[in-house]
């Protein structure tokens, strides 16, 4: 996959304004970018699945709410508070999840893998929101946020230059992934899997391996938004959050990693906004959604490149 | 568990499976004849019971609002088609889930609108407001009653689907569509009709369960997601196999209720992961 000359360097541009905004130290910015960046990994970790493998995944808030909810576990029942310690337990667990759920949901294909998804997620919703000792649908604190030495990362600056770190690592990371041969596999998947199988290539462990990464990296955002905001409720579950996740993708321009950044950043902003404009703002964001299907398929990065030619 | 609270159970089961049918078989037979998986299903569901509450709330009638509910929503539901999934047939997976999903929301604006977030009840037709003894237990008549109506329906249209010329063009087009057009049948009215039926039938559902269940913001999604597993169970595009998934649905729900409280939901997904490790494509479903 190439990365347009122009996109590359409106992405570093973009990278820079974003490091740069951790010396405003202005309490809303840091809070307000903080949660688009996590917005922008996870959306990133679904066009793993969603542009480059074809698998349309509604499951991907579970993993998300999952690592949320891991974390204020290990902070609140055994006083972990080191990231060395949380976040590889976190993304174990996550990563454990979703190679059952994977390997459940994968076992159907089509329209089926969507609709199992779906119902997976649903129950891990019913599960915190139902079971003693979650909190029901109010949630759960993370008393003690990840603190590593004198470094807090309940403190803001510190949790923004984290999630920026996460980020740039992120799309480097699966940059390497998709121009490298597992990805070229998962992209001859998505266009006709028979072929590929044919060929001698196992597809069912390609897409399982590219769901448990896709996961986990939804479990990493899952993460970074418990840590800044500091606590959890089922609402991270609901099919809704994956909904708005899978349109973010297609906003932006499925399978093409900055695409799905593009789209959170521009959701990220119109939301905040909307919401002071209008209390219906759902209805909004359901009419923009189906104008975006019906007349823009390729997202905006397809607008970027469409200029070109 | 008495034998008596045994019994109330299972017809419980029965009832709710029979109604979760309704929803599951328009959904099934959407997917199946027009090829689209349509989110939005849960909302003519939810607007069913809407409609419900405002009509029977002003005539006092819960069969008044049925009769004039019921073809409104299939009007709605041609709407629908018309301006919005129409334009989807040629479309991937990922453009259908993401337009019915911007439906769904659009659906759920409009209910906030006009009725607020409010939880609604909805009387129960007066002529049934009685229970019917069973042991120790004692069955609401209102129940016996639309378990007895969903089996009539289902009935209806197994009738309609076997046995009529428009039936027939329904399981053709389910079979094979681009066949069904090179006959010179019209697949635009065929895929019309199939998807207000489909809209008509998850408001009638909606309508039945107004008095058992309340009407609530977000009812249509949990009874979506319901339907998606149920249709996962039997295997798309079968009805045989969604009446068989509903029921399997609605019995273990019941039973996952009382047995394990806790985890309320947790036997329905228990079930269907246990259909997907044996037959991948539902119960009826053509097996690859």
């Amino acid at each position: 996959m190439i990365v347009p000359p122009r996109v590359r360097a409106l992405l570093i541009a973009g990278a820079a304004a974003l490091f740069l905004v951790v010396f405003s130290g202005d309490r809303f910015w840091l809070q307000f970018l903080g949660k688009t960046m996590i917005t922008c990994i996870f959306a990133m970790s679904l066009d793993l699945l969603v542009g480059f493998a074809g698998l349309v995944s509604l499951a991907h808030a579970a993993f998300f709410g999952l690592a949320a909810y891991l974390l204020a576990g290990l902070s609140n029942h055994y006083g972990l508070v080191s990231p060395l310690a949380t976040l590889p337990l976190c993304l174990a667990g996550v990563g454990l999840a979703a190679l059952l759920i994977g390997w459940l949901s994968l076992r159907a294909s089509g329209v089926y893998f969507i609709m199992v998804t779906l119902a997976f997620t649903q129950m891990l919703y019913y599960f915190f929101n139902d079971a003693p000792g979650f909190g029901g649908s109010d949630g759960l604190y993370v008393n003690d946020r990840p603190r590593l030495g004198p470094i807090d990362f309940g403190e803001r600056t510190v949790a923004y230059l984290a999630i920026w770190i996460a980020l740039v690592a992120t799309y480097l990371l699966l940059l390497r992934v998709v121009r490298g041969p597992f990805g070229r596999v998962l992209i001859g998947i998505r266009g006709n899997e028979q072929r590929m199988r044919s060929l001698g290539y196992p597809t069912g462990r390609y897409k399982l391996a590219a769901f448990v990464l896709a996961g986990g990296l939804a479990g990493l955002a899952g993460y970074l938004d418990a840590t800044l905001y500091g606590f959890v409720n089922p609402a991270h579950f609901g099919w809704r959050v994956s909904g708005l996740l899978l349109m973010t993708v297609l906003l932006g321009g499925k399978g093409t990693l900055h695409g799905p950044v593009l789209g959170a950043l521009l959701l990220g902003f119109l939301e905040h906004y909307g919401e002071q404009v209008t209390t219906h703002w759902n209805a909004i964001v359901g009419a923009f959604v189906i104008a975006v299907v019906l007349f823009l398929p390729r997202g905006l990065a397809g607008l970027l490149r469409g200029a070109r030619g | 568990m008495t034998l008596s609270l045994f019994a109330l159970q299972l017809l419980n089961g029965v009832e709710y499976g029979l109604l979760l049918f309704l929803v599951a078989s328009g959904l099934t037979l959407i997917f199946g004849v027009l090829g689209v998986l349509n989110f939005a299903h849960g909302s003519f569901y939810m607007l069913g019971a809407y409609l419900a509450y405002f009509i029977a709330g002003r005539t006092g009638s819960l069969l008044v609002a049925v009769l004039v509910g019921v073809p409104l929503m299939a009007v709605l539901g041609l709407l629908v088609e018309r301006l919005a999934i129409a334009r989807l047939y040629a479309r991937d997976h990922l453009s259908q889930v993401l337009l019915t999903y911007g439906l769904v929301l659009l659906f759920n604006e409009l209910q906030r609108a006009l009725f607020g977030n409010d939880v609604h009840g909805v009387a129960a037709p007066q002529a049934l407001a009685f229970r019917i003894p069973l042991g120790e237990q004692a069955w609401p008549a209102y129940r016996v009653f639309t378990a007895l109506f969903c089996l009539a329906v289902a009935a209806a249209m197994r009738q309609v689907i076997l046995r009529t010329r428009f039936g027939m063009r329904v399981r053709a087009g389910a079979s094979n569509p681009e066949m069904v057009e090179a006959l010179g049948i019209d697949v635009r009215r065929l895929f019309s009709s199939v998807f207000a039926a489909g809209a008509a039938l998850a408001a009638l559902a909606g309508m039945l369960a107004a008095p058992l269940t309340t009407v609530y913001p977000g009812m249509g999604e949990s009874v979506l997601v319901l339907s998606f597993v149920v249709v996962v169970i039997g295997g798309i595009g079968s009805i045989k196999g969604a009446f068989l998934g509903a029921l399997l649905v609605g019995l273990s729900d019941t039973f996952g209720k009382v047995l394990l409280p806790g985890f309320a939901s947790a036997m329905v997904y228990a079930v269907m992961a246990a259909v997907l490790v044996f037959r991948p494509r539902g119960l009826l479903g053509q097996q690859a």
